[in-house]
């Protein structure tokens, strides 16, 4: 066995990406589009999440963990690039900048995000409609929100076409290609429920 | 009578430890010149645009039919062969510089010697030599040959790894023409007798397949057309396999 473990950390912060990350992303979004249904439903809903068995645990090994791994190796990976979209305008080599680039919004707003929800959480405030709706009270939190939200969506929807090619499931360029629009279906799907949610709290 | 001229502004650089500066240069124009005649103009005399003597621009150039890959420069931009590059259908002033991604020597002359090596890395050839005659190796299907036969078209140009993102200072990458080699290589059906140990060197080794960030600019760039994104997603997928085989043990070590 050699020493050098880069071809393992590649994978694993492409895996992550996807589970648990991913998941975590879609069901995040899916729990907080009931406070489109009303701050009732929204309720319900964080506090079934609430009530799980071992949930510090599963938060830990599922999010915490995964997220600090593939965010802190994500910008060592981002910052190794010297990006050259002005000489190569091809779709491909944007994508390529603009994961990198959605991957440092994305990380910089999950530390504030967690800071102001779970965090003060542990703190003794309580996580319900009127917290989120407190701090998208302010237009500026708002728009920081939709941005963060379409830059996640985004990561997400390219990661997965990234994962396809990192993990040698789509080879061919027509394999390559048909996942690009899956990945813009995901992008766009998901950037569509963040917002809305983001939106039933205003 | 207004002679018609060619308008040139080179980057030139004394050597690796100096700056380089731009110089422009005035020639005048005959019919079908390429870059190279072009420079082999300011060779003949060379003067620059405000009439100064000067140094003659250095540049390589070996085989003039896009084959070999050593006169490759920054045209217009874009990095590219100069031998193919028609003066007729580039906009003027045509601006030249080295492919800085690699270490200049001096002007237009860069040090692609990293490929080389890397090509040494990764076992690029067919080991054949025994102690007796080892005899007619196995027989290679048609329809193998004939995609393999796409990817042994590299040159070891350097233009894919001058248009790739990860391919700088600040990365050890290898880049993308030595990897596709790995796959001409481990398609042969003598080659493949050592597959594995090729795949554990872009697996194992500082910059391997996995620095790859897929802006799949590299197959845009490729003079030969060849389908290094392929090349390098199916590397994915043998050295997916190969780590699995490694970690759970197969019986099957090739």
């Amino acid at each position: 066995m050699s020493t050098n473990r880069e071809f393992f950390y590649r994978k694993l912060h492409s895996l992550l990406g996807v589970v648990p990350l991913g998941a975590f992303l879609v069901v995040h979004f899916m729990i907080n589009y009931q406070a489109v249904q009303g701050p009732e439903v929204y309720n319900q809903a964080t506090q079934f999440m609430e009530s799980l068995p071992f949930l510090l645990v599963a938060e830990f090994v599922l999010i915490y963990i995964p997220i600090i791994f593939h965010g802190i190796y994500g910008l060592y990976i981002a910052f190794q690039a010297r990006h050259n979209t002005s000489t190569y305008s091809y779709l491909r080599n944007w994508m390529f900048r603009l994961q990198r680039t959605t991957g440092i919004i994305t990380i910089i707003f999950v530390a504030w995000h967690v800071w102001d929800t779970r965090i003060q959480k542990a703190l003794g405030a309580e996580v319900n409609y009127d917290m989120m709706a407190d701090i998208v009270a302010s237009p500026i939190a708002l728009i920081l929100y939709i941005i963060a939200i379409v830059a996640a969506s985004f990561h997400l929807g390219n990661g997965l076409w990234s994962f396809a090619v990192t993990w040698g499931i789509t080879v061919s360029p027509r394999s390559q290609q048909i996942m690009t629009y899956i990945a813009m279906g995901v992008f766009v799907i998901m950037s569509f429920i963040g917002i809305r949610a983001i939106l039933a709290f205003v | 009578m207004s002679e018609k001229t060619i308008t040139l502004e080179i980057t030139r650089q004394k050597d690796h430890d100096t700056a380089p500066y731009v110089e422009t240069f005035k020639i005048p124009y005959r019919e079908n010149m390429n870059v190279i005649s072009a420079l082999m103009e300011i060779r003949r005399n060379p003067v620059n645009a405000k009439g100064e003597e000067t140094t003659a621009v250095a540049w390589e150039s070996v085989c003039l039919e896009e084959v070999c890959g050593a006169c490759s420069m920054v045209i217009n931009g874009k990095p590219r062969q100069a031998c193919t590059a028609l003066i007729d259908l580039l906009e003027q002033p045509i601006r030249l510089k080295p492919m800085n991604t690699f270490p200049v020597v001096r002007d237009l002359v860069v040090d692609r010697r990293r490929m080389f090596d890397s090509l040494k890395r990764v076992k690029a050839w067919i080991p054949i030599d025994g102690t007796y005659d080892l005899g007619p190796g196995p027989r290679m299907p048609e329809a193998k040959r004939q995609w393999a036969y796409e990817l042994s078209k590299c040159m070891t140009c350097g233009v894919c790894l001058e248009a790739c993102p990860n391919v700088n200072s600040k990365s050890e990458f290898i880049g993308p023409a030595p990897l596709s080699q790995v796959r001409l290589f481990n398609a042969h059906p003598t080659g493949a007798m050592h597959k594995a140990e090729r795949l554990r060197t872009i697996m194992d080794d500082d910059g391997g397949l996995t620095n790859c960030g897929n802006s799949q600019n590299c197959v845009q760039a490729c003079p030969k057309g060849i389908p290094l994104t392929t090349s390098i997603a199916a590397l994915n997928r043998d050295t997916t396999l190969q780590s699995f085989k490694d970690f759970f043990g197969s019986d099957q070590n090739v």
